[in-house]
């Protein structure tokens, strides 16, 4: 089973007449994978998956869902995938289970069967102890798995996840990769989901989608997008040297780029480990000393600063979603379990 | 998943959710105490202070004259016929103006309505609150139609009230209302029944209004814009017959008035219930309309 579920074709969203939020974006999704989508703030991330979740319409472009038109059939998308958006959206005011059997009632669920299903997804996410607790009392972590269970209730087959782990501190965040894998793995079910964290696409997701500007400038596994940067870094100072040694270096056929800073070289190769030792030989043999030698491999970060030439940026959003922002953050940090 | 079969049969009905939509909003009120205590303490007080501190009949009373205005020194039976000429002279005025003789029974009806429609302007701020602490989005990824959601609105913001005005007319009644011959047990379900469908209509407005907003500010000004002039401008603390012709206008416009006077025909007028054929038609095609003014509004912009 490797059908496409999400297929995109020329997805398009403009705001306010010329604010290109989505810029004609293709891409599709294999049945039973974790997709990421990778950007910056307002890079149209979110705008995608208000879209795929037919929360609003595009201005061009298709896109489809087991078949089915987002636009068009949204009532039978809507009642096969389930959303879990960036901001917190539960009820403070209600205590967990409330909030689970209210969406429960919101998709039309009936009550005995969302009982049941509840009180097991709540279960699941390790919550049944907090259930009649107000949601106002929940730290981040604890937020972030009522809202996820409250988008599984309705037996999703597609999983969409808007910044799954945003403001949550690095164990918190773990864990919630953790609910991930279990969906993925022991439910078989598709997840989509978008991210400004390089290592939460590195790790979580089988392929993932770099999109700046409301464009997708390049989709690939995590590994196929870091060898595609051509390779290793090495570091290397030499102690002795007055001289240029970058033409020396270059001559290890494996060497794919060299830059210097004074004593330090950067130097890009294939196969860092097997390399290393070719370029101290040859450094060596024209009797210079190596100082220092370090190795790294490629991370998503620097694939990410190689396609969108920046570090993370900052856009100004809509003032509601600006507020929301800072709300969930704020709220995230609440005390901690 | 093993339980997919289970949840299909979902969405048998269009307006499914609006149950629990409805007593969400019952729920928070009523788990919340201190809110809970003081919007039902509020009738007390309004009609204890307003209700007994505005005694307009007790103007026409002797005791309203200066004594030593009486020249030559008014004997014991002069004062008598002054006394009784008042007396008659209240009664006519209030009858004729008021349609009952005593002003707490007149303004008791009116503070029914008045409160129905503060108690409305939350529908309005909860709005508010679910655009900006997220629920709103949840919402829309949710089968459940956007009328359903208004609808959760308006008769949650209804009930809230009507839950208040039922519990004003307990203690008008406590207090000393003086029922008309129009007055049966069955007419008490009437003045419910217009109760809740001018709630209906009122939170509809502040329902509408509040579909874009993400201030409150906004709204608590909004609320004061209307809900004053609505009460100024008909008659709830003064008959329009005695208004100026441009206000007598206004005033027949509004549909507090209608609502006002279909309380006060069934509780405590005399002479039929005929009036309140008019009264029900008037506010239930407000009703009507404000209704149908959000849901469409609902559609067009809830998303964006």
């Amino acid at each position: 089973m490797t059908e496409d579920v999400i297929v995109v074709e020329g997805l398009t969203k403009i705001f306010n007449g010329d604010l290109i939020a989505v810029d004609h974006v293709s891409f599709s999704v294999k049945n039973g994978e974790i997709f990421g989508f990778l950007g910056p703030n307002g890079a149209g991330k979110t705008t995608t998956i208000k879209m795929l979740t037919t929360v609003l319409k595009p201005a061009e472009g298709k896109a489809s869902i087991f078949g089915k038109d987002v636009a068009s059939q949204n009532l039978n998308v809507k009642n096969s995938i389930g959303v879990m958006q960036q901001v917190y959206t539960a009820d403070e005011d209600l205590t967990g289970y409330q909030n689970v059997m209210l969406i429960a009632a919101l998709y039309g669920v009936p009550k005995d069967v969302a009982k049941k299903r509840s009180l097991e997804l709540l279960n699941l996410v390790e919550l049944t102890a907090f259930k009649d607790k107000e949601v106002q009392t929940y730290s981040g972590g604890m937020r972030r798995r009522l809202e996820l269970i409250c988008s599984l209730i309705n037996n999703p087959k597609v999983l969409f996840l808007d910044e799954p782990t945003l403001g949550l501190d690095v164990q918190t965040r773990a864990a919630t990769w953790n609910y991930l894998r279990v969906l993925k793995k022991e439910f078989g079910m598709t997840l989509f989901l978008t991210t400004h964290y390089m290592e939460e696409a590195d790790s979580l997701c089988d392929r993932v989608a770099i999109i700046d500007h409301g464009k997708i400038i390049t989709i690939g596994t995590p590994n196929d997008l870091k060898k595609g940067l051509g390779g290793d870094i090495i570091m290397l100072s030499i102690q002795n040297a007055t001289e240029d040694l970058s033409d020396l270096i270059k001559m290890v056929p494996t060497v794919k780029g060299v830059q210097r800073q004074d004593e330090t070289y950067r130097i890009k190769a294939e196969n860092g480990e097997e390399t290393a030792p070719y370029i101290m030989e040859a450094v060596r043999a024209e009797g210079y000393k190596v100082g220092r030698l370090s190795l790294s491999r490629p991370t998503l970060d620097e694939v990410y600063l190689e396609f969108t030439g920046k570090s993370l940026r900052e856009e100004e959003g809509s003032k509601i979603s600006a507020f929301q922002q800072r709300e969930t953050m704020r709220r995230a940090g609440g005390e901690s379990r | 998943m093993t339980r997919m079969a289970e949840g299909r049969k979902e969405h048998s009905n269009p307006l499914h959710g609006l149950r629990a939509l409805t007593s969400r909003e019952l729920t928070k009120w009523f788990k919340n105490p201190i809110v809970f205590i003081l919007t039902v303490s509020q009738p007390v007080i309004w009609l204890g202070l307003l209700g007994k501190g505005l005694n307009i009949s007790g103007l026409f009373s002797v005791k309203s004259l200066p004594y030593l205005s009486l020249t030559p020194p008014a004997t014991q039976q002069q004062f008598l016929q002054i006394s009784a000429y008042f007396t008659s002279l209240q009664s006519h005025v209030m009858t004729s103006y008021f349609g009952v003789t005593d002003y707490f029974s007149y303004l008791a009806c009116s503070l029914i309505i008045f409160l129905t429609l503060m108690a409305t302007t939350y529908s309005s701020m909860s709005v508010v609150l679910d655009r900006r602490f997220g629920f709103i989005d949840k919402l829309l990824t949710t089968s459940v139609s956007k009328t359903t959601f208004v609808m959760g609105k308006i008769v949650s913001g209804a009930l809230r009230a009507l839950v208040q005005a039922i519990i004003l007319l307990g203690i008008a009644f406590l207090f000393g209302i003086t029922i008309g011959t129009n007055f049966r047990p069955y007419t008490l379900l009437g003045a419910v029944a217009i109760i809740f469908i001018f709630g209906m209509g009122m939170s509809s407005i502040f329902v509408a209004v509040s579909l874009r907003s993400t201030r409150m500010e906004t709204q608590s000004a909004f609320i004061n814009f209307v809900n004053i002039p609505l009460v100024f401008a008909s008659n709830a603390f003064f008959p329009a017959s005695l208004m100026p012709n441009w206000l007598q206008t206004i005033v027949n416009v509004n549909p507090t008035t209608y609502a006002i006077d279909a309380v006060r025909t069934f509780l405590i007028n005399r002479g039929g219930l005929s009036k309140v054929t008019v009264d029900f038609a008037y506010v239930g095609t407000f009703a009507l309309i404000t209704i149908i003014l959000s849901v469409v509004l609902a559609w067009r912009y809830l998303n964006k």
